[in-house]
Parts: structure tokens; C-alpha cells; sequence
């Protein structure tokens, strides 16, 4: 028998994230080599259509974690939940989401089990050894740390959203589902009645477009165009951090070593010079495209291709084009 | 109300970084607070302000060089500090550092914990949610707003989620981790920096800590760096020339042809 591999599911009142699927994908391209088995863990009311999205995805099993407490994520439940579980079923390693619950719940587990963990991690292989071998960023980016785990297992890790997002289409497995009700805390009540969830916007750190703007922009009332080209491309709006610190958009969208890493598919940097904090949270991006007036911004170091111009000037002919072009 | 303030000292954000058997150096460059834990610090004070008979004692985990940050975090307003140092805490991962914290915290009394939601050296994100676990208390982290009950007993706390954010409350004792949004932390007054200098900084190692010999030590690492190095450097870009709608078009068909992302 190989090595176990599990994966913990993130939902949004029992609707998957769509970034939740891409950890099965991960932890499939993983035991593929090795004959692994990824097992999901399914924290939920009731499973739904979900559990066929697993299996399509690549689980070989699922383990439905039902309790009527359980549509919204509180760590309370979730580690209680899954530490009981995972002594019933042990696994190599558990795979979470690198979110702000999934960076949350890691640590708990961590702390409850006496195990290691690996925070927002962008790459992951098999060493020689057979264990897991983890790249994650430090510094925002700055610096790239490879780390293995010791001692007692599971060992956790958490991946950053987007990076490993599956290019080919899934085999879909025939797996097992198990099914059963669980018991949880006895807050597990009370505290889910006093968690309100307010918004529920496209992240920058979940979106594969993120088109982003400093000051360059000249104001906050422009960042209506950038806004624009988001909705066109269905992406979402970052900023700098002397745009938030201005007050212009708020910090959940600041990028940079004091806001969000993000590793999007397209970045669309606009009116931003690329102070050194700020190329650290953006610079995995998979291509970069930099707008600036000044043709020795830093930013234009790491863009794949950049204009140089005013990006409140050339972000409206953008927008038409890709319209334009979306809609052909 | 008796607040406990953990605070880490890390290299300045600007600094550009370079990289010398396995860890990252930046000659020259300045050490600050965490900015995480400016927030963390901040908070404290502003409620110490509402309820003057608060006491706020930092506590750091570090060599030396972080009484620096004791020194700017007392300054602008905490009552004293007690910093753990021994050359057995370094290179400890998270889980051991917050373990040799939790053992610390469980000797003095207190209300209320405060953390920064990470270190923005190691970006971990692990050390907060641990200490709580281990002290055995409730938790929020990522929090971008703590408000007290009149008897400051309980508090409504908003935590950033991703893509909006979430409500709970929670009574005393509990942790936070602190995130940007929640307070514009202060600079020292020249007053605060004078007051600094009288303020009691008591420094403890592991035997006073009560940590046996072979315990806690960084041999019991749960995780190990391999290695260290830069990020690769990204190939050179293009500049696009032309009108604006010349750039568009050319821009467009790059990234459907060439990238395939539209």
C-alpha cells in the first residue's frame, strides 16, 4: 500500500472553491508515481452534488464529515472534526488550501497532533526518499525555502490558490465515499450562530486575473477603469500600498509583502512603480503586464510586456479591445 | 485588563535581499517590528487608553538585537517586556516557538493575547493560532477589528476572510492575530521614547523557563530547510509600441496567441 495523501475541501455554504479542487489535482499528480491514494475530507450538512466533483477530480476516496453546523468553516469544528478523524483513518499528508482558513485550521491541526506544517506552498515533488519535498515562498517572495518534514505524521501543507491548477482534463475515479454524522464541540452551536460572513467579492489571491493600480492612477475615481477591465476580463482589482495607505481602495485588495501574495495567471500592473515590496507579491504571476509613464519604473524588470505610456490614457483602449476581442 | 503583546523583530521590508549559506542577508539594512505586530501593539495601547487600568506586557523571542524593538514597542506605549533569549531558541520552527511562549505566558496572568497575523520574514502564519492551542484558548485570526463590551468583558471581532469578512465575539480570555486595517499604528512621542528608558525589560532563557536540557531544541524541528535560494529571474519583456489602440490590439493578440490565458 502506498502513501495517503489527504485533502481538505473548502466550501462556501457546501459550494466548493473552485481553488479547493486544484489541491486534489496537486495531491493526484503526487501519489500517481508513488501508487498513493488521496482520500478528501468533506466537512459538511450534507455532501450534494460535491462528491462527484471530487471523484472527477481525482479522489480515490471521499470521507463525508456531516453535521448540521458544519455549512460555514470555524476552526473550532474543523480541527475537533478532523483530528478525530485522521486518528480513524490516518494519512501521510494532508493537503489544505493556503487561504486564511486553511493557514488557520494548519496551524491547529499542527499544534493538536504534534506535527510539522508547510505554509503556502508553490511547488511540491517526491524526493528521493519518497517524502514530500516543499517549495514556499519567504519574505513575500524575495527568497525561495525548500523544506522536508521529521518526526511524526501527517505531515501538512498548505498551497498557495492558482499555482496548481490542472492544465489537462482530470481522469475521474470510480472511488469509495463513506458517509457519517459526526459530533462536534460544544460551542460548536452557539459559535456558529455568532459568525456573520459579510461580502463576497472575487479575492485577488483566487482570481486569475488581477489588474492592479498605484498612484500612477492620479486618483481614487479612476480606478473605475481599472474596475472595468477587471469585469471584462473576469478578473479582479488590486492595489499598491501607497494607493491603500491613501485611503483609494481598501487594504483586503493592497498587493505586496504587507498585503497579498498573489500568483495569477495575468497581471496587469497599472500607474505602479514596483517598489521592492510590492515585486515580491506579484512576480509568480505567470505574465506580467506593466503600464507606466516612466519607462525606468522597476516594474517594467519583471513584466513580460510593457507599455509605456498613461495608464489612465491606455487602460480604456485595453478594456475595448479585450471586449472586443472576448465577444469574437 | 492584563494584554500580552507578542512582537518579532525582522528586516526592513524595502530591502533588497541576497542569499549566503541558506540564510538571507541585507547588509546595512534596517531591523524593524514586524509590521504585523505594530497593529498587535497598537491595539493594546488604544485600549489602555479606554481603560487606563490596563497593563501591557510585550513579549518577544530573539538574540539581542531585538531590544531595538523593545525599545521603539515600549515607547510607543507598552508597560514592560520580558524577552526570551537563549542560544537554544534559534533556528526553533514555529510550533517550538510558540511552545517556549505558551510555557512563558502560562506563568503570568493575563486577558488578553496579541499577535501580528505573521511574521513577514517567514510568512508563516503559524505561531498565533499555535500558542492559543496550546495555552487552550479561544481565537481569531487575520483580525481587522476588535471591539470591546463597556465591561470589557467580550468583544465583537472581524476577521478578513477572502473576499469579505466574518463577525464573531468571544469572551475573555482569547487571542488575536492582527492584521492591517485594524489601527494606524502610532510613531513614539519623545515623551514615550523618555519613558522607555525606565520601563522594565526582564530577559529569560530556557532554564528559567523551566525547559529541560534536549527539549525544545531545533534538532526536534518538524520542519527542516533543504535550501534557500533567490526566485528565478523572469525572462526579459517586451515593450509595445504604437497609438494606444496600435499597443491594445498588439497586446490582446499576445496574450491570446502567445500566453493563451484569454
Amino acid at each position: 500500500m502506498g502513501q495517503i495523501l489527504g485533502v481538505v475541501i473548502e466550501h462556501e455554504q457546501g459550494l466548493t472553491k473552485p481553488v479547493s479542487l486544484e489541491v486534489i489535482n496537486a495531491a493526484r499528480k503526487l501519489a500517481d508515481p508513488i501508487s498513493g491514494k488521496v482520500v478528501v475530507f468533506y466537512l459538511c450538512p450534507e455532501a450534494g452534488e460535491q462528491t462527484e466533483l471530487f471523484l472527477q477530480n481525482g479522489a480515490d476516496e471521499v470521507r463525508l464529515l456531516q453535521h448540521h453546523d458544519l455549512n460555514i468553516y470555524i476552526h473550532e469544528n474543523y480541527s475537533f472534526a478532523l483530528a478525530q478523524e485522521l486518528e480513524k483513518s490516518p494519512v501521510d499528508y494532508l493537503l489544505l488550501l493556503a487561504t486564511n482558513n486553511g493557514k488557520e485550521l494548519s496551524a491547529v491541526l499542527s499544534a493538536r497532533l504534534g506535527v510539522g506544517v508547510a505554509t503556502d506552498c508553490i511547488s511540491l515533488s517526491i524526493a528521493g526518499d519518497g517524502d514530500i519535498e516543499a517549495v514556499r515562498p519567504v519574505s513575500a517572495g524575495k527568497a525561495l525555502s525548500t523544506v522536508r518534514f521529521s518526526g511524526k505524521k501527517p505531515y501538512i501543507l498548505t498551497l498557495r490558490p492558482n499555482v496548481f491548477r490542472q492544465t489537462e482534463t482530470p481522469v475521474p475515479r470510480a472511488g469509495e465515499v463513506f458517509q457519517q454524522d459526526i459530533q462536534l464541540p460544544e460551542l460548536s452551536h452557539q459559535a456558529q450562530q455568532l459568525v456573520k460572513k459579510v461580502g463576497s467579492q472575487l479575492d485577488i489571491t483566487e482570481a486569475r486575473i488581477v489588474v492592479s493600480g498605484g498612484l500612477g492612477m492620479q486618483g481614487p475615481e479612476n480606478f473605475e477603469l481599472l474596475e472595468q477591465l477587471a469585469k471584462a476580463l473576469g478578473g479582479a482589482v488590486g492595489a499598491s500600498r501607497p494607493v491603500v495607505d491613501n485611503g483609494w481602495r481598501e487594504y483586503s485588495n493592497q498587493v505586496g509583502q504587507t498585503g497579498k501574495t498573489v500568483s495569477p495567471d495575468l497581471y496587469i500592473a497599472c500607474g505602479i512603480s514596483g517598489a521592492v515590496q510590492h515585486l515580491a507579491g506579484m512576480s509568480s504571476s505567470r505574465c506580467i503586464v506593466a503600464i507606466n509613464s516612466d519607462p525606468h519604473a522597476p516594474i517594467f524588470s519583471v513584466a513580460d510586456y510593457g507599455i509605456v505610456g498613461d495608464a489612465t490614457k491606455v487602460v480604456p483602449a485595453l478594456t475595448r479591445e479585450f471586449k472586443r476581442a472576448l465577444a469574437s | 485588563m492584563k494584554i500580552i503583546v507578542c512582537i518579532k523583530q525582522v528586516l526592513d521590508t524595502a530591502a533588497a535581499i541576497q542569499v549566503e549559506n541558506g540564510q538571507i542577508v541585507s547588509p546595512g539594512s534596517p531591523r524593524i517590528i514586524n509590521p504585523y505586530d505594530e497593529f498587535a501593539i497598537e491595539e493594546a495601547v488604544r485600549i489602555k487608553e479606554k481603560k487606563p487600568d490596563t497593563e501591557i506586557t510585550l513579549l518577544t523571542l530573539g538574540p539581542e538585537g531585538f531590544k531595538d524593538s523593545i525599545k521603539k514597542a515600549l515607547a510607543m506605549g507598552a508597560d514592560k517586556a520580558v524577552h526570551l533569549m537563549d542560544p537554544r531558541f534559534e533556528g526553533l520552527d514555529s510550533y517550538a516557538v510558540a511552545r517556549v511562549l505558551a510555557s512563558c505566558i502560562k506563568k503570568i496572568p493575563y486577558d488578553l493575547v496579541l499577535c501580528g497575523k505573521q511574521a513577514v520574514d517567514v510568512d508563516r502564519a503559524q505561531t498565533g493560532p499555535m500558542l492559543a492551542t496550546f495555552l487552550a484558548i479561544p481565537f481569531v485570526t487575520v483580525v481587522t477589528g476588535v471591539e470591546f463590551s463597556d465591561d470589557f468583558q467580550s468583544a465583537k471581532i472581524t476577521r478578513q476572510v477572502e473576499g469579505g469578512s466574518e463577525i464573531r465575539e468571544l469572551v475573555l480570555p482569547f487571542l488575536v492575530t492582527c492584521q492591517k486595517g485594524l489601527n494606524e499604528p502610532r510613531l513614539p512621542s519623545l515623551k514615550g521614547i523618555m519613558a522607555a528608558k525606565k520601563k522594565e525589560v526582564s530577559t529569560l532563557s530556557a532554564e528559567d523557563l523551566g525547559i529541560e536540557a534536549g527539549t525544545l531544541d531545533c534538532a526536534d524541528n518538524k520542519v527542516i530547510q533543504e535550501n534557500l535560494c533567490l526566485p528565478p529571474e523572469r525572462k526579459k519583456g517586451i515593450i509595445l509600441e504604437g497609438s494606444e489602440e496600435e499597443i491594445s490590439g498588439s497586446l490582446v493578440r499576445l496574450l491570446r496567441e502567445e500566453e493563451k490565458i484569454i
